[in-house]
């Protein structure tokens, strides 16, 4: 019976990778040419083969290790893998989808942290004004890492050639922006 | 007059406003009346396909919609993210009915799937190939350059349906024309970070310290891009490569650039005196 209840749990995360991503996870035969060609494999914990290894194991660890994992968060979405797999496999998607549950499932490997505060310092941007307002994304960050010298050296050269704007531009329908990204956090919490 | 509906995305009204400035220099040059799209909002680059998959379809649909509200037919996203995105979205809106149904409700518009994206050296093959060696005021004779082409411009295939994915020529095909020499060299489609530069850097620097060594061993003297994300780590961090690699010195020049330099346009005009690393002075 614990053994039937076991592999239930671990078929749920594979499923529901497969339902969330529309993938197919047994694809993947384990060539490892993902992590061959990936640039970021030195940062990750995990190879990205690993990663589909696990997701296809029917072992109840596998919903946490992967999840927990830094690969999924130093994945820089170059789709390298992808386009190289030789089963069409798309594994830049599926480091997508479980970026998604690691946020739901409150797992995000500690060495994410800044990742996860520049993309949310990067969504505040569109979400206030419709656009990137580049300063603000790097006063914002700045203030959530609290990494508060890195390129300020830079900053002098970039004012004086107009590259960094002091004020944002708001759009006129900033409100269908605002509206967007409400239904879109709503709906993906739906889907928990 | 060929007229082309614009997207310029975020970055080139900011940390790219020297790709901005060069591509509508170069418009003008060529007679592309470009028709901005009104009211654009930012795609969501990766902040939102990373995190949330429905607003990292969305916001770009709400682009898509607004240019096709707009009469416009062929939309030229010069940032190769923004392309990418743009792309991403109409392949779901022409592969994925249910999905598209649900997107166009988020958005509360009724996008069709009807405009066509092109990203910059599309737009070039397009409406400027078979004119452009009338058009050349200073060719670039003798000039080496390695064309790089990064991620999202050539991936995934079955997204962008744009040139090779693992050997890409047309940067080359583009820069030959402009009577510079492109040279042959293997890390032209490899990764330089992208949207790593502030939150991951020491990756971005041995990434890019990676492509720079290789395109300089290659005899490049300027290296070609078509991306802001390229742009800005090949050039501006480029001075952390320095510190931790020694001096590079490798002028980064965006192909819209080199472009307009060959049209006949000034080094300022094209915005080569805003780069970190010295442009100025590689073309004669």
């Amino acid at each position: 019976m614990s053994h039937a209840t076991r592999s239930d749990a671990s078929a749920g995360f594979k499923a529901e990778v497969e339902r969330r991503g529309k993938l197919r996870l047994s694809d993947c035969y384990q060539c490892g040419k993902c992590s061959a060609g990936c640039p970021m494999a030195d940062y990750m914990d995990l190879l990205p083969h690993q990663v589909v290894r696990l997701c296809q194991l029917e072992q109840d660890p596998a919903r946490a290790k992967v999840l927990q994992s830094s690969t999924i968060w130093h994945c820089v979405s170059c789709e390298t893998c992808s386009t190289r797999c030789p089963k069409d496999f798309d594994i830049a998607h599926l480091m997508d989808v479980l970026r998604e549950m690691s946020i739901e499932a409150r797992t995000v490997n500690p060495e994410a942290e800044n990742i996860l505060k520049f993309h949310k310092s990067f969504k505040n941007s569109i979400k206030k004004t419709g656009r990137l307002h580049e300063f603000g994304l790097a006063v914002g960050y700045k203030m959530r890492s609290m990494d508060l010298f890195a390129d300020v050296m830079k900053f002098p050269k970039m004012l004086t050639a107009r590259k960094l704007r002091f004020l944002p531009h708001k759009i006129k329908g900033v409100d269908k922006v605002k509206k967007i990204f409400e239904k879109c956090e709503a709906r993906k919490r739906g889907n928990k | 007059m060929t007229k082309l509906g614009y997207y310029p995305g975020c970055s080139l009204e900011g940390t790219s406003s020297d790709y901005g400035m060069s591509v509508r220099r170069m418009a003008e040059g060529l007679g592309w009346e470009l028709q901005e799209v009104d009211d654009w909002n930012c795609c969501g680059a990766s902040a939102a396909h990373q995190t949330n998959h429905l607003l990292a379809l969305s916001l770009p649909a709400r682009v898509l919609a607004l240019a096709e509200e707009q009469g416009i037919t062929e939309l030229l996203a010069p940032c190769a993210l923004c392309s990418n995105r743009l792309l991403t979205t109409n392949k779901v809106f022409r592969d994925e009915p249910k999905t598209a149904k649900e997107i166009n409700e988020i958005i509360e518009m009724n996008y069709k799937g009807t405009v066509k994206v092109l990203n910059i050296i599309q737009a070039l093959q397009r409406h400027a190939a078979p004119e452009m060696e009338k058009r050349i005021r200073r060719k670039l004779t003798g000039l080496k350059v390695a064309c790089y082409y990064g991620c999202v411009l050539v991936r995934q295939p079955d997204v962008v349906e744009f040139d090779d994915p693992e050997q890409p020529t047309s940067m080359e095909k583009i820069v030959t024309a402009l009577g510079a020499e492109a040279v042959d060299w293997p890390l032209k489609t490899d990764c330089c970070g992208a949207g790593f530069s502030m939150s991951v850097t020491p990756a971005v620097v041995d990434l890019t310290h990676r492509i720079l060594a290789n395109a300089k061993s290659h005899g490049a003297q300027v290296v070609a891009v078509a991306c802001p994300m390229c742009h800005s780590n090949l050039d501006m961090r480029q001075l952390d490569v320095n510190r931790r690699y020694g001096k590079q010195n490798l002028p980064i020049m965006f192909l819209t650039q080199l472009v307009g330099l060959a049209l006949g346009m000034s080094e300022k005009e094209v915005g080569l005196k805003k780069h970190f690393v010295k442009a100025t002075g590689v073309v004669k």
